[in-house]
């Protein structure tokens, strides 16, 4: 089946490009001009790009000035991990402890593994709720007198189960002890409500293409007060945190993207909420010892969505997730496992066992994720196919003895 | 139909998804991880199972515009093939590794669970021919595999595509570089896949530790040397004996005796073996009737020597050899060809070696 007529289930993975941000980037490609040039050229390229930057600290509540333009969401998690934990422990050698959550993106998990690995930094891994939640008063315990902490990274929202954690909450705990939190809030972005300098948070991760915009642009938002080392050296750019000539028409298609996905953030999470809340139904009336993982739909916590709108994610006892991908994807149903290694193999999910859940039900398990261009049409998709698919799945079992 | 291609990332499984996907059928190919190892291509070794030959596996079903996906068989390949080896040699025996993989993994483990999933048969890039029902010799001599596929049975036969089995490998190659594989130069993979330096000794000492035992003349009986494992030897080897006997004519291995860690040798004409005692067999189609006459071929890459195959003990056979060989180790097939020089000499079943004399 060609990917025109692919029922696309996967926009946690990435999502189509909005027309407004093509046409944005398309006509900032053909200009000529290096946003660090002095010239007239340069000048009108500095100028769109410093428009972005103000645009996007309006929609994400932050300054301008703490906007830095990144090549995605991985280098902004190595950049806030790396970057902060060698900023604070030069300042104070004490400072060596990371306190992290084991359900965080691979992005943020494999740089504090490096740097336990290769700079002598400890690791303190935070307990996760069965929902994937971290509570505040977990971090509060994990941090001590906070005097041996060189940073605390929790993810906003998670990419696979979809969680909602309580940022405010959390900074508002870390403050308390004077350690700086970063948060990866990939999938938060233009999903629930992103505050910067209302959460408190010193450092946020986000990518242009989760929400419409382009694949290899990102921001992270740092706090003016925040000390970051940088990782790429070079002519400067971003308050010398991010070297590297701006990519301008990336920088205005991520900006186009993030103000509409905020500014249409309410409508279209109520219209996804209610999608995602017809297809959990519709798969568990058909397999009725379907099991759904992370928070419940409806949940609440600090006052807004406690689980991504857009977010299904269930596991199907007795059926391989990768079978039942493979089963979905020849009847032209596009979703995930969730994490897959770089020769492709299939992982039981570590965000699952993180929660406590058994590595056959990690194994087991599937995430649907609705995005702008969803439908109900895409639900009835999935409804047709998914009992048969998974009878079929359970069949072959779990391929292990 | 609707097929499984198993696509290691070398060419000869790449050619043989393409040849699946002209013949019409509707192909899915699968990349078999089979290493607990992940991290081949950090370490810079080269195994079956690389993230290397996964990338190249991948890159040949993009360019067919079919599905890809990789299937972990770590664990049942460590268990069914790589533990089976170690344990074979740590009892004196010489295992075929590929053979027991054939029929273990990919004409079992993962046959089976394509069928469940509604795949009709699993395609791989094997030199055999195989034609209703009928599994016969490669049309290359010196790539023919029929004797690692031997151990299928009928069932298995009957879930299993072999394209290449009536072309040369250099047709393979070149059919490869007509469709611009990137995969159309790439090296002939290694006898053993996870055992990627080729060091099957130091592999076996790393897993069975030092087993010094004696090296005994079968002539005299006389101790002539020690040795550090007799996993290191193998029946008939002639190299690497590491023992000086008075005079200079060659010695090979006669026999490994596990128990005393014994490793027997002996002059050639010592070595010869005239009669071969298997396990109860397996057959390609029906079972025939015994006695008959056929060829048998007694280790990979040996010569088929004309045999009577007659029954032996517990639902084994004795074959009767028409010459003298060498070389003939417990734990190797003796594959059962019917010779045919038009066709293909068609494979009739094997039996693991169990005792010569």
């Amino acid at each position: 089946m060609s990917s025109s007529e692919a029922v696309y289930l996967d926009h946690a993975a990435t999502t189509p490009m909005l027309p407004a941000v093509l046409a944005a980037m398309t006509g900032q490609l053909g200009r000529v001009g290096n946003a660090s040039s002095l010239h007239a050229s340069g000048r009108a390229a500095r100028r769109v790009a410093e428009q972005s930057r103000e645009r996007l600290a309006e929609a994400l509540g932050a300054r301008p000035s703490e906007v830095l333009f990144t090549g995605g969401g991985t280098e902004s998690d190595n950049l806030a991990v790396k970057g902060l934990f060698w900023a604070r422990r030069d300042a104070d050698s004490r400072r060596r402890r990371i306190v992290v959550s084991p359900a965080e993106h691979h992005a943020v998990l494999d740089s504090v593994e490096w740097l336990a690995k290769h700079d002598g930094a400890d690791v303190t891994w935070l307990p996760v709720e069965p929902t994937g939640r971290i509570a505040p008063a977990a971090l509060r315990a994990a941090l001590g007198s906070g005097e041996d902490v060189a940073l605390a990274s929790v993810m906003w929202a998670n990419n696979e189960i979809g969680t909602v954690s309580d940022l405010a909450a959390l900074a508002e705990v870390a403050h308390a002890v004077g350690v700086p939190l970063h948060t990866d809030a990939v999938q938060a972005v233009g999903q629930v409500p992103v505050d910067f300098a209302a959460s408190g948070v010193d450092a946020l991760t986000m990518t242009g293409h989760k929400l419409g915009g382009p694949m290899g642009a990102g921001v992270l938002l740092l706090r003016r007060e925040a000390e970051c080392t940088p990782l790429l050296h070079g002519g400067g750019q971003e308050r010398d945190v991010r070297s590297g000539t701006l990519d301008v028409a990336a920088i205005v298609g991520l900006q186009v993207a993030t103000t509409l996905a905020v500014a249409e953030r309410e409508e279209r999470a109520g219209r996804l909420a209610a999608l995602r809340d017809r297809l959990v139904a519709g798969v568990i009336a058909q397999v009725p010892d379907a099991q759904l993982n992370g928070a419940p739909l409806d949940d609440v916590v600090a006052g807004g969505p406690g689980r991504l709108p857009g977010n299904a994610h269930l596991s199907f006892p007795g059926a391989e997730g990768d079978a039942l991908l493979m089963l979905l994807d020849a009847r032209g149903v596009e979703c995930s496992t969730g994490s897959a290694c770089s020769a492709g193999v299939a992982r039981p999910s570590h965000v699952l066992l993180a929660t406590g859940a058994d590595p056959d039900r990690a194994r087991s398990s599937l995430r649907f994720s609705l995005g702008h261009t969803s439908t109900d049409a895409d639900v009835d998709a999935v409804l047709d196919v998914i009992g048969p698919v998974v009878e079929r799945a359970q069949r072959a079992g779990m391929g292990r003895r | 139909m609707r097929v499984l291609a198993a696509m290691s990332g070398g060419v000869d499984s790449a050619v043989a998804a393409a040849l699946a996907v002209d013949a019409g059928h509707d192909v899915t190919g699968v990349h078999l991880a089979l290493s607990p190892d992940r991290q081949t291509l950090r370490s810079g070794a080269r195994g079956c199972c690389s993230v290397e030959d996964a990338h190249d596996a991948r890159r040949v079903a993009d360019e067919l515009g079919i599905p890809f996906y990789v299937w972990d068989l770590a664990e049942r390949f460590t268990e069914d093939v790589v533990e089976d080896f170690v344990a074979e040699y740590a009892a004196g025996r010489t295992p075929n590794p590929c053979l027991r993989c054939n029929e273990r993994i990919k004409f079992s483990a993962v046959l089976d669970r394509a069928q469940a999933l509604g795949f009709d048969a699993v395609v791989t890039g094997h030199h055999a021919r195989l034609a209703g029902g009928e599994l016969r010799r490669s049309v290359d001599a010196a790539k023919d595999q029929s004797y690692v596929l031997a151990v299928l049975t009928a069932d298995q036969l009957a879930g299993a595509v072999f394209p290449l089995g009536s072309m040369t490998k250099q047709r393979v190659r070149e059919i490869a570089a007509e469709r611009g594989f990137a995969v159309a130069t790439k090296a002939d993979s290694h006898d053993i896949c996870f055992i990627p330096d080729g060091d099957t000794r130091g592999f076996l000492a790393r897993r069975l530790g030092a087993r010094p035992g004696p090296v005994v003349d079968a002539a005299t009986g006389a101790t002539v040397g020690e040795h550090a494992g007799a996993y290191g030897f193998t029946v008939g080897q002639r190299r690497g004996l590491g023992v000086a006997v008075g005079d200079s004519r060659p010695r090979y291995v006669l026999g490994i005796e596990p128990v005393t860690r014994t490793v027997t040798i002996g002059t050639a004409d010592l070595a010869g073996v005239d009669e071969v005692r298997t396990a109860p067999p397996t057959w390609t189609g029906a079972p025939p009737q015994l006695p008959f006459r056929a060829e048998v071929q007694l280790r990979a890459h040996g010569t088929p020597v004309p045999c009577e195959v007659t029954a032996g003990d517990d639902g084994g056979l004795r074959l009767l050899l028409g010459s003298s060989q060498r070389g003939v180790a417990p734990g190797q097939s003796a594959v059962l060809y019917a010779p045919d020089p038009e066709r293909g000499d068609l494979v009739l079943g094997q039996g693991t070696v169990l005792a010569t004399s």
